[in-house]
């Protein structure tokens, strides 16, 4: 290191910048800082690049998670989306579900996605009357729920997940009727679950992720059932909560 | 024992997700063009996946990514340099690599991404891991396979590199003599 006798070298004012330093160098480039105008410029300018390069590269950070944003594909497209499905399969793989990839997105996963969203946004937010059927209630609110749907359905425990459930309703959709599960954890947060009929749709379970806004959605059909969990919360979280109910419709199914 | 692995599995797997924004963030800092540095991402998270159960425990999950991301785009280039129509798509444009061109003085976010392709891989490698990604010097050496000495010195001429470009200027700083 070619520092001189009462200077700093390139390298220490690097470390200085990046905290690499020990104290006692520390207070020795401090010094030589306050005396060298020179030294003290170019040192800002380096941070200044740290500055430059988060303003000019973060906004990369609050991208979609999964999917490629764009659709722009000049190289090997098939690859790269192959790629992309091969993730989410991997992702799924990792967390115990069972799907299929499918490249494109059938029609079906739209009737689901975009009445979940909505139904999120109407119902959540309401301080008032969120749910037509209390927890308290839960019997009746399966009963109910599971009669119109004409399919056995629970709202599903996610005490796991730190969530409590507060109740849910039922919602008109284009085949037959949807029903809602709505969930809060402890600082008020709260989560939809959105399940609706989707008979065109062959039996394999398809796992994707949309974020929306500032939702976010994973949602899959399993057994001619569309499932939609949906809230604000990050995805790391959301994606444990999927599975959870995932878990739980299947068992509920062997019942 | 399968629940118990599926759950380690499945908390690494979340683990993992968490950190798809920054791979990302790097993988478009590194590569100016988009499609290849998405196509760079998703290489490394299947790999990642691939491999999640070779990950120690314990040990730093985000270096371990970098570091895989690293050698698939080391492998990358080199297999592109056989193949010249992708490696001059590789410049983006920048006709004189090594020169401080006039687009590069302009203001604007975008000098900051044409200048990081003045400089060479392994120093822009160096300087965004520290700069963009806040990895520790010794974690920077790990990732890249280098000693910490070498990440020191191509952190400085990567940086001085950087600013003399963005800056400009054709001169170096007083006492420090211009690294070519």
């Amino acid at each position: 290191m070619n520092r001189p006798p009462d200077g700093v070298s390139d390298q220490e004012l690097h470390a200085f910048l990046d905290g690499e330093l020990s104290p006692r160098r520390r207070l020795a480039v401090e010094a030589r800082l306050a005396a060298d105008p020179a030294l003290a410029a170019r040192l800002r300018e380096y941070r200044l690049l740290g500055e430059r390069l988060h303003a000019r590269y973060d906004t990369v950070l609050t991208e979609p998670v999964s999917m490629p944003p764009y659709s722009r594909r000049r190289f090997r497209p098939m690859l790269a989306q192959a790629a992309a499905l091969a993730l989410l399969v991997l992702v799924a793989g990792a967390l115990g579900w069972q799907l299929k990839a499918r490249s494109g997105e059938p029609q079906e996963f739209a009737e689901l996605v975009q009445p979940a969203a909505f139904a999120h946004r109407v119902y959540a937010t309401d301080r008032h009357y969120p749910v037509e059927i209390p927890a308290v209630d839960r019997d009746s609110l399966d009963r109910w729920v599971s009669q119109r749907m004409h399919t056995e359905l629970r709202a599903p425990d996610l005490s796991g997940q730190g969530l409590k459930l507060i109740g849910g309703r039922l919602l008109p959709s284009t085949n037959r009727m949807a029903a809602q599960f709505m969930y809060e954890d402890v600082n008020g947060n709260r989560l939809t679950i959105y399940i609706r009929r989707i008979t065109d749709f062959p039996g394999v379970a398809n796992f994707r992720y949309r974020e929306q806004e500032r939702l976010h959605l994973f949602y899959w059909i399993d057994q001619s059932m569309g499932y939609a969990v949906v809230g604000e919360q990050p995805a790391t979280q959301l994606i444990a909560v999927a599975n959870a109910v995932h878990h739980a419709m299947r068992i509920g199914e062997k019942q | 024992m399968a629940v118990g692995n599926n759950e380690t599995m499945s908390r690494q797997a979340e683990q993992l997700v968490e950190y798809i924004p920054r791979l990302r963030r790097y993988a478009c800092a590194l590569i100016r063009d988009r499609e290849r540095a998405e196509d760079l991402l998703q290489d490394t998270l299947t790999r990642a996946l691939d491999r999640l159960s070779l990950w120690r425990r314990g040990t730093d999950m985000r270096a371990w990514l970098f570091t895989i991301m690293h050698n698939l785009h080391v492998n990358a280039l080199r297999r592109d340099g056989r193949r010249p129509d992708i490696l001059s798509l590789q410049c983006d444009g920048v006709l004189e690599p090594r020169a401080c061109g006039k687009a590069d003085q302009q203001a604007g976010l975008d000098d900051i991404a044409a200048a990081l392709q003045q400089l060479p891989e392994e120093q822009r490698a160096v300087v965004l891991l520290v700069s963009l990604e806040g990895l520790s010097y010794r974690q920077t050496a790990k990732v890249l396979g280098i000693k910490t000495g070498t990440v020191m010195s191509r952190l400085h001429r990567g940086r001085e590199r950087l600013r003399l470009c963005l800056n400009g200027s054709q001169e170096s700083a007083p006492g420090l003599r211009r690294v070519k």
